[in-house]
């Protein structure tokens, strides 16, 4: 069973959610993998106490010009064919942006006489490890890389096949939130009672239901702005899976990075029927 | 963009105005509070929301729309069905994994890069134009604004970002405002380095969590990659006073400067709820922090200005 875990707003509590739920798994006996999909913020090996045991550092192909074999004006296919404009021509060369490539392969293929060889950038690290008894993986995405999808896309595939993998989501709704959601059997997501919570909050609603997929919610904080987030997952109809109580000694467990399951073991009981209610929804197919 | 940007909007005028990017690695440590925060208790600015992705600036804003613009940005494939013959090539090729098993394209996984178009013997694959989003210019009770949305899934927020700067570099000239002041996207990725590039000054919002001050190191090495010079802030200071204490250290060792520390207030939810500034919420207590960091931040364009040249030229 593959979940992510999204939210819209930053800082909701998508990674609480996903360690204490992952936590909350393991005891039961179950198989799980938490796999920390913000690569440009990664954040929930901290909340396992985390060890990496391995780390492999994750390139793309980027093209690099033989200028020997190239073609030169006569040709220019690559120059004029690339939508991102990632090769010019300039002082007699074809010159390679790199930073601005998307290694889709086009001028590979385009090129008449094979000018075009693969050169790479790197985009970071895939890692893996275990923390409190949970497995764990995620991506480190490089300092001044743009492109999260594609390194993205390197963790979920590292993943397990078997057993429960919970994606973190980073925030947003754009293309590093879609790559996570790619193949998930559900949605579940992590809402925070204020206007600005519940404006990206409805967002994401939208995003999920234009992908299709089953999606459950979560109130975090419950109590700490007003009831809009509540009247509005009722008027959709949208499973509301669990409400989380706002207390700032929960904000304090988890500004040390401490799981609230341990922290505050009242919080079992919630994730108990957070996975309970979950597992309904999915027999029910519920969307 | 950034200094080049303001100088061809002047026509060759030498513009004084300064663009401050509000950005935090970690999302919902404060960034748009601060930003309305500090629009409350600013002068002749230019507000610029580049967190396109996930707007709220204009919660607080309640900006009257006066103009709209469609953002079309690259193009995405299409297969005709009638043509297509199954061959699989494109499907072969496509390193996005864009086409589905039914040789439809995706449209969210499609990134526009036509390899497909190419590689189709039957022609049968067509690209069009992406409508990726809408941007707005607009005013506000604290000076006009930029905004935009980006669509549902869409992608390129990055160019919608860069798009939300020129309007207010440009916006900013017309109105001989001082400065512009953008709120940033969480991350370190395509939006935040759109948003960074060039700017004049980045605040950095953090909080006193491990993972807030994790995400602070990261966006932090993100604007020395840009030599961009930066002011930290702590937000909820008081949650955590060891991490607090960290966090100034890491500030002081690195060049920082000594941080503004901002409590943690319910007056930020509450603010929000009423759709007003924390300033306007509570003038007593949050005038004065934030003409604070004002003048931290003028502090640090002033040094900033006075020996350098446009690293552009």
């Amino acid at each position: 069973m593959r979940l992510a875990i999204i939210s819209g707003k930053g800082g909701t509590g998508k990674t609480t959610v996903a360690v204490n739920l992952a936590l909350y798994l393991q005891k039961e006996g179950q198989k799980v993998c938490l796999a920390d999909c913000d690569v440009e913020e990664p954040n929930a090996h901290f909340f396992l106490d985390a060890a990496w045991s391995r780390e492999n550092r994750q390139t793309v192909a980027v093209p690099e010009i033989n200028n020997t074999k190239c073609l030169g004006e006569s040709c220019l296919q690559c120059v004029n064919e690339c939508r991102f404009n990632s090769l010019i021509w300039i002082a007699d060369k074809v010159m390679v942006f790199p930073e601005l490539c998307h290694a889709c392969g086009l001028c590979f293929f385009l090129c008449p006489v094979q000018a075009v060889d693969e050169s790479t950038r790197e985009i970071g690290l895939v890692r893996h490890g275990k923390g409190r008894g949970v497995e764990v993986c995620g991506g480190l995405l490089r300092i001044g890389e743009a492109m999260a999808p594609p390194l993205i896309r390197r963790v979920l595939k590292s993943t397990p096949g078997q057993g429960i993998v919970i994606a973190d989501a980073p925030p947003g709704t754009s293309c590093p939130v879609m790559e996570t959601l790619r193949d998930v059997d559900y949605v579940i997501l992590v809402g925070e009672p204020t206007p600005f919570g519940l404006h990206d909050f409805k967002i994401a609603v939208e995003l999920v239901r234009k992908l299709g997929l089953a999606l459950g919610t979560v109130i975090n904080r419950d109590g700490m702005g007003d009831d809009q987030m509540e009247k509005y997952i009722r008027h959709e109809r949208l499973p509301l899976l669990a409400r989380l109580p706002y207390s700032r000694k929960a904000a304090a467990a988890c500004s040390r990075a401490e799981p609230l399951l341990e922290a505050m073991p009242e919080f079992k009981e919630i994730y108990r029927n957070m996975w309970e209610n979950l597992q309904k929804e999915m027999q029910a197919g519920g969307k | 963009m950034g200094k080049l940007a303001k100088r061809n909007a002047g026509r060759g005028q030498i513009s004084i105005m300064q663009e401050i990017v509000v950005i935090s690695g970690k999302g919902g440590t404060g960034k748009t509070s601060l930003v309305s925060g500090l629009a409350a208790t600013g002068t002749r600015q230019v507000l610029g929301d580049c967190d396109v992705d996930a707007s709220d600036l204009h919660l607080i804003m309640a900006p009257e729309i006066l103009e709209t613009h469609e953002f079309i940005s690259g193009q995405q494939a299409q297969i005709d069905p009638d043509l297509c013959t199954g061959c699989g090539l494109c499907r072969a090729y496509c390193r996005f994994q864009a086409i589905s098993e039914d040789y439809r394209v995706m449209q969210e996984h499609c990134e526009g890069c036509a390899l497909c178009l190419h590689v189709c013997p039957e022609s049968a694959v067509s690209m069009h134009d992406r409508h990726c989003g809408q941007w707005f210019s607009s005013s506000t009770r604290f000076g006009p604004m930029i905004h935009a949305s980006l669509g549902i899934g869409q992608e390129n927020s990055g160019k919608l970002v860069s798009i939300v700067r020129k309007k207010s570099h440009q916006t900013a000239q017309e109105k001989a405002a001082e400065n512009v002041l953008g709120d940033g996207a969480p991350g370190v990725g395509c939006p935040v380095i759109a948003s960074l590039t060039n700017a004049d000054m980045a605040l950095l919002i953090t909080e006193p969590t491990r993972s807030a001050f994790a995400d602070l190191r990261r966006v932090f090495d993100l604007t020395r990659h840009f030599k961009i010079p930066c002011l930290a802030v702590i937000n909820k200071a008081d949650l955590n006073p060891d991490i607090t204490v960290e966090i100034e250290r890491f500030c002081l060792e690195y060049g920082l400067g000594a941080p503004v520390k901002l409590p943690y207030d319910q007056d930020f939810t509450r603010a929000q709820i009423q759709g007003q500034s924390i300033v306007e919420y509570h003038p007593e207590k949050w005038t004065r922090p934030m003409q604070d960091i004002w003048k931290s931040a003028a502090k640090i364009l002033k040094h900033k200005n006075k020996p350098r040249r446009n690293k552009n030229e």
